[in-house]
Order: C-alpha cells, then structure tokens, then sequence
C-alpha cells in the first residue's frame, strides 16, 4: 500500500509536467486556417488588379494576418474579437454591404470595397487601411470577395447616376426639410435628427442584432463618406444588411439633392446649409413647423 | 350564428373551388386536398400597439394580434404553405403576377406564395411610409423605402426560399415571401383546409411549412385524375 502510494508521488511531478506540457499550448490553438469558397478572386481597382491567393502580396496572407481576429477565418464575421464589438463585423459570406455605389439589393462594385477598406468606418471598431499600399488593398478586396459564392455567380450593380449637384439655397434646404418629414426620415434619425425616432429603439440589422440609426447632431463621419456626393448616394442605394432603407424609387434626384442640403443642416458643423439655415431660422421662427408626428404636411410647405 | 357564418364560408368556399374546377378542366390531373392541425397548446398571439401610427391605429376596430401561429375552429392552423417539394417536373414563371399589400400596417396576405421567377408587385395602400425589408439570405437582400401613394415595386426572385419580410419604420409588421420551384401550391385557410390542384399522376414529397415550426413532409402517389388527401399535424408549443 504504502509502496503503491509513494510510487504515486514519485509520478507526480512527471504528471504536472505532462499536463502542462500538453495543455499550455493550448492558449495559441486558435484556428485561423482559412476557408474561402473561391481563392481565385480577382478584384480591379483603377488599374490595380488584387487577388485573393498568390505568392508575396496574396489577399488571403494579408487577411489572415490583419482581418481574422474581427471577421474569422471563414469570413462570416465571427472572429475572436467579434463578440466584443458592436456594430459586429461584416460577414462576407452573405455578401451583403452597407457602402455601395450600386442599387440595393445587388453586389457593390470592386472600387466600392475597396474605399471601404481604405476609409474605415467611423464611429465603428473597422479602422482606415490606409497604412496598407494600394496594392495591398486591392488584395484585401479580392479576398474579401473569396469568401461568398455569389461573386462567381453574380456580377457586381450597375452604379447609380448622381447627377450635379443642384445649388446650395435656403429654398432648397426648406424643401429638403418638407422631404424629411414627408419621407418620415424622423421616425427613425428622430425630428432634429437626434436618432432618436419613435421607431429608433426597435430597430435590427438583418442579423436580429440591435442598430442605431444616425445621430446627426453628432457630427461625425457617415460610414459610407463624409461628402454631399456620398450622403446622396447613401439614401440613393439603401444600407444594405441595416433597417435603412434605398430611396432611389421615392425621391426624384433633384428632390434627393434638397434632402442632401437639409440633412446639413442637422450636423453641428460650419457648412453652407448650416449657415443658410440658421439665418432663415432666426428670421422665420414663427412660421416654422416642427418636424415629427404633429406636423401635419410638415415643414415650410 | 357563428355555426350558421361558417356553413355559408363553407357553401362560399365550396362553390368557388367547383367554379375553379369547371374554369380548367385538365385532362387526368388529380387534386391533392387535405387539413393541417396542431395538436398541444399553441402561443396566444398578442394584439399589436399601432398607437405610434394613428393613421393604421384607426383602421383597425379591435386591434389586430400577431400572426406567428394563427389557428382556427377545430384546431386547424392558418397560414401553412403546402407544396410539391420533390417529383415535380419544374414549371416556368406564370405570365400572371402576385401582389402584396401593405394595408393597415399589416401584410396582405401574411404569407405569400409565388414561383420562382414570377413577378410580385408591392402595394402600400397606406396613408404612410412604409419600407420594405425582406431578409432574403440565398436571394439578394434588399430595402426600399416606398412613401403613401408611390407606384408599386415591381420585383421578383430567381431563387427557392423563404422569406421573412419586415418593416423597419413598424416592427410589428411581419409577413413572409415563399419562393417556390413548383406551381403546385397553397397556403392553409383558417378552416386548415388546403387544396393542390392540376397535379399530374406521379409520386411526389409534399411538404407544409409553417413559420414557426419544423416543416413536415409526406410521400404521395398519385394517379390519373385521382384525388388524394392528406393531412399534417404540427406539435403546438406555447411560446
């Protein structure tokens, strides 16, 4: 008995030793083994050509290295890190995308992934890539695009036109601003856009995970862009994947214009609009209607 | 009289089918006919606060309830698409459209059947905007906003699926899309009765989806002009 025993102790330490010989390794198990659907994805970009597998700047190599802790290695957007963020990353298995040139409902083009990539998105944990080369972007694009099977299936939209920009006036900022009631904008970004809508708190992306919508008295960038072409384009072309719906059957592009210069309007910054806005404001405060359910037609008109 | 209400639904129901029938006679196609039940306790569907959009609040007298599990006399269960799933030799979109409407903030139909391919027009008969969010995840997903009295959105999908749709400016508003390779459908009545027309004889899997639940299949051989029922049973839970 007692020779069992001390033969027992002499064996543990070889014991602990084989437990943390085998079990310490454990911290670095993770797997980032790559599962793409399609490794041969091109992406075309201004003359740049990215591809998702190759020898020295392969897209994939450099998703591994950057993209797999957020956006996982088969894409979908269950990285290691995914559970501590919100907005959750991208899955690019769906293929779905916020950020397009391209009407709602279809691919967005290789430029629009690629500005993605390069602009970050603000307000969000996705940062600028712009530390990356040209080239080296391009590669992320054509991998990001290996990940879905509808990039060989489907070809990418057909960009919207936006045509010149219509002047900046206060005639056009209030009918931008009757636009917004009419469009009932407000029941989500809220009636002085404070995102804070009747509907706000009810909102989900595709995904079930809660979203919210864009608080413009914020200032900050749009995730799709920070120009009046961009802000245009982004209630043009719809949100893809959020409860931010395309506009592109509702709105004529000039009405879409008058929304753009309004929607200035509510961002604390110096533009134009702002100051247009302002100087009618204080001039007009009586004959101005309030923005919301008791507005009636709303706005000026 | 809610005896005598449903006898006249029935003699509604029974002579607009025998007029169907008498429309198209096809030579030696059978009819596949049926109920679809629950059996244990299904959820209690809970009435909808439409208070933030008065101008579908004052539409409905009693407020209208959720249409997750909705039943009928007898146990039987609305909204169940029965379709041929497998034997059918395919078909081509019909030249006919389906239409879908948003009326009161609600669907119209809840569920909407339609072939693969076949064009669906959207209505928003409302006094307000509406935007149209079906959460298609083999087909394209895709969000439009469609303001009171815009023209429909004329759309269609080119593959089989189930759809969620919802409107993001009413959550409460909650409706499906089934996408079908098969032009042998229909959805469950409130009575659970459901009626496959125009089916050629052959051996066929019939499957009935409901939303909530697992969806069922059964095996049937038909024969020439023969006419066979079956009937599926869902296993209710009440929540």
């Amino acid at each position: 008995m007692r020779k069992l025993a001390s033969a027992i102790a002499s064996m543990l330490p070889v014991v602990v030793l084989l437990f943390f010989t085998t079990a310490s390794p454990c911290y670095a198990q993770i797997d980032h083994h790559l599962t793409p659907v399609n490794t041969s994805a091109e992406a075309k970009i201004d003359g740049l050509t990215g591809h998702a597998s190759g020898e020295q700047q392969g897209g994939l190599m450099l998703y591994r290295r950057f993209c797999v802790g957020c956006h996982g290695p088969a894409g979908d957007g269950t990285g290691e890190n995914a559970l501590w963020i919100d907005p959750k990353p991208r899955d690019f298995t769906l293929a779905v995308f916020k950020c397009r040139s391209t009407p709602t409902g279809t691919l967005p083009t290789d430029d629009d992934l690629y500005k993605s990539v390069t602009r970050g998105f603000d307000t969000t944990n996705m940062p600028a890539w712009r530390p990356l080369t040209d080239q080296q972007r391009a590669n992320l694009v054509a991998a990001v695009k290996s990940f879905s099977p509808r990039w060989l299936n489907e070809k990418a939209g057909t960009p919207i036109t936006i045509p010149a920009e219509t002047p900046i006036n206060i005639e056009s900022v209030l009918r931008g601003r009757a636009l917004f009631q009419k469009m009932e904008c407000w029941k989500c970004h809220g009636p002085a856009g404070h995102g804070d809508g009747p509907s706000a708190s009810t909102l989900t992306d595709s995904k079930d995970n809660p979203i919210r919508p864009y608080n413009f008295s914020t200032g900050t960038r749009f995730k799709c862009g920070e120009t009046n072409h961009d802000l245009y384009q982004i209630f043009m072309t719809g949100l893809d994947g959020t409860p931010m719906p395309s506009f592109a059957d509702s709105l004529k592009p000039e009405d879409a214009w008058d929304l753009v210069h309004f929607l200035r309007t509510l961002q604390p910054l110096n533009t134009q609009e702002a100051s247009l806005w302002k100087a009618y404001a204080a001039a007009h405060k009586s004959e101005i209607k309030p923005i919301g359910p008791d507005a009636g037609s709303g706005g000026s008109k | 009289m809610k005896t005598r209400f449903f006898l006249m639904l029935a003699a509604v129901v029974l002579v607009s089918s025998a007029m169907v029938v008498a429309a198209k006679p096809p030579a030696g196609n059978g009819t596949i006919t049926g109920k679809v039940t629950y059996t244990g306790t299904p959820p209690k569907m809970k009435p909808i606060d439409m208070s933030k959009e008065p101008s579908c609040a004052k539409q409905h007298a009693t407020p209208v309830t959720t249409e997750n599990v909705v039943t009928g006399p007898g146990n039987a269960l609305e909204y169940v698409v029965v379709y041929i799933s497998a034997g059918d030799s395919g078909a081509s979109a019909p030249a006919s459209g389906v239409r879908y409407d948003q009326k009161g903030c609600q669907y119209l139909p809840h569920v909407l059947p339609m072939q693969v391919g076949q064009q669906l027009q959207i209505f928003n008969d409302d006094q307000t905007s509406h935007n149209i969010h079906p959460l298609a995840k083999v087909n394209q997903e895709w969000n439009k906003s469609q303001p009171a009295g815009s023209p429909p959105i004329d759309t269609k999908y080119e593959k089989p699926e189930f759809i969620a749709v919802k409107c993001n400016i009413h959550p409460w508003m909650h409706g499906y899309f089934a996408v079908l390779n098969t032009s042998h459908y229909a959805v469950s009545a409130n009575d659970g009765s459901f009626k496959i027309t125009d089916v050629p004889a052959g051996k066929y899997t019939i499957t009935a989806w409901q939303e909530q639940y697992s969806p069922q299949t059964q095996e049937v051989t038909l024969g020439a002009g023969e006419t066979k029922s079956i009937n599926f049973s869902f296993k209710a839970l009440p929540y």
